[in-house]
């Protein structure tokens, strides 16, 4: 799938709002992130980023506001805005006693994916995992198995990325892959929404900087290169 | 194709992980040889008398073990978030129950083929004909469709364990009332007019009810 050129945000969120029980965990949050752009969303546990990155994917529904995905409105349950998105969360979403090679496979049959061979072979490669394709996900250390979520994200060819601390037990060697990767990505004019506690790493990575407070968007800075 | 795809794709990978753990394998039919042994001695009989009880048996057993099995097949999803993996593929809530019930079937199936010429020694039955063959099926269908609905509520809260016998057997007691009654007539070798004309037409009749309600169900279930 490409990035569709027209001006609209590759993601758009206005008024949205969610509460679990008596905590408004979200509060009339707006924003908006632009193809090419990866934004990096900080802020303190329980701040709702992980909560903003579940209704994005499509895993929670909000209680208010709107949301738009490469200019379309999302209601409720959408397949398109499914194939549009990649979600790599805290959880790795892939089964233990599974190899590589046969999880991606598996997420290639739900997604239709055509000739899956060459997909699964290609997100291998992009994140340093192709000579560990035939071992079982329960054999890879913890850096390893979140670079196979990342690359099972990739695998349908999404336009909009959603990392949930992507660089969450990784070495200095993944963070560096998956930093290229975001690169590269952002280059051929797609998105990414990633949250992280790491500043540094969010700093490097993002082209903008957005801090929840509260369930609210508290700042919203453009980044210098 | 839509449907059948992912839903043969779900249900194969549930099969593949169960060859390759084979955890839920063993412990059902350890757990379901115990269960005839328990019964056995409860009930206190001579052997060879054990026939007028020996299709509730069965289906007690088989019951039991469709319960371990159900509660495996979701909390299996929840190790590292394999059911978030499935509600954000672009497939039909439609297609994960059937993929799941599918798995699940053809699990329970296995456990019951493995099992049943071991109660037919013990309790001394006649078990291996195709009319018993088609109740089992046709009763574990039911099993299954429902088991899997119910372990999809239960998995998403605490007390899953607890939660899917107590919601499970009251739902499924047509289906274990007509399993047995069938049983009971096809392992007495007697007349099958009543089997042919009403316990397996009633059976089939829930597996359709109960599929379609389930599956229906489901998808508002696990709506984002």
């Amino acid at each position: 799938m490409t990035a569709p050129s027209e001006p609209t945000a590759a993601i758009a969120v206005a008024g949205l709002r969610k509460d679990f029980g008596d905590r408004r965990v979200l509060r009339d949050l707006t924003l908006q992130v632009g193809w090419g752009e990866i934004a990096a969303l900080f802020g303190s546990n329980g701040a709702g980023k992980t909560t903003l990155l579940r209704i994005l994917a499509g895993l929670a529904r909000p209680d208010a506001g709107q949301i738009s995905l490469a200019g379309r409105r999302i209601h409720r349950r959408s397949d398109h805005a499914r194939r549009l998105i990649g979600f790599a969360g805290h959880d790795t979403l892939l089964y233990n006693d599974l190899t590589c090679r046969e999880n991606l496979a598996f997420y290639a049959q739900l997604y239709g994916i055509r000739n899956p061979a060459a997909h699964i072979a290609a997100v291998l490669r992009q994140v340093n995992l192709s000579d560990r394709a035939d071992r079982r996900v329960r054999t890879l250390s913890h850096g390893m198995q979140q670079r196979l979520s990342v690359a099972r994200a990739l695998l349908h060819e999404p336009v909009i990325l959603l990392l949930d601390e992507p660089e969450s037990g990784l070495d200095q060697t993944s963070i560096d892959t998956l930093g290229q990767l975001l690169h590269d990505w952002a280059a051929a004019g797609k998105t990414a929404l990633l949250t992280t506690h790491n500043e540094q790493i969010g700093l490097a990575w993002a082209h903008r900087a957005l801090g929840l407070n509260n369930g609210g968007l508290a700042y919203d800075n453009r980044l210098s290169r | 194709m839509k449907l059948l795809r992912p839903t043969l794709a779900i249900a194969w990978k549930d099969v593949r992980l169960e060859l390759r753990s084979r955890d839920t394998v063993i412990s059902a039919l350890v757990f379901g040889l115990i269960v005839v042994v328990v019964f056995n001695f409860g009930l206190n009989r001579a052997p060879g008398s054990l026939a007028p009880v020996a299709p509730g048996l069965l289906w007690v057993a088989y019951s039991f073990i469709g319960v371990l099995a159900m509660n495996r097949t979701f909390a299996r999803e929840l190790e590292h978030g394999g059911l978030d993996g499935l509600l954000i593929a672009p497939v039909s809530r439609d297609a994960v129950f059937l993929g799941k019930a599918l798995g699940s079937l053809v699990f329970m199936l296995v456990i019951q083929a493995i099992l049943l010429p071991v109660f037919a020694v013990m309790l001394g039955l006649p078990a291996l004909s195709p009319v018993l063959g088609l109740i089992i099926l046709l009763a574990t269908v039911g099993f299954a469709t429902i088991g899997t609905f119910f372990a999809g509520i239960a998995v998403q809260t605490r007390s899953r364990e607890i939660l899917l016998p107590v919601l499970f057997f009251p739902v499924v007691v047509p289906i274990i009332i007509a399993a047995v009654e069938a049983t009971a007539l096809a392992l007495q070798g007697g007349p099958a007019g009543p089997i042919w004309s009403r316990w397996i037409p009633l059976l089939v009749v829930f597996d359709a009810l109960f599929l379609v309600v389930c599956s229906w169900i489901f998808a508002f279930v696990f709506e984002g």
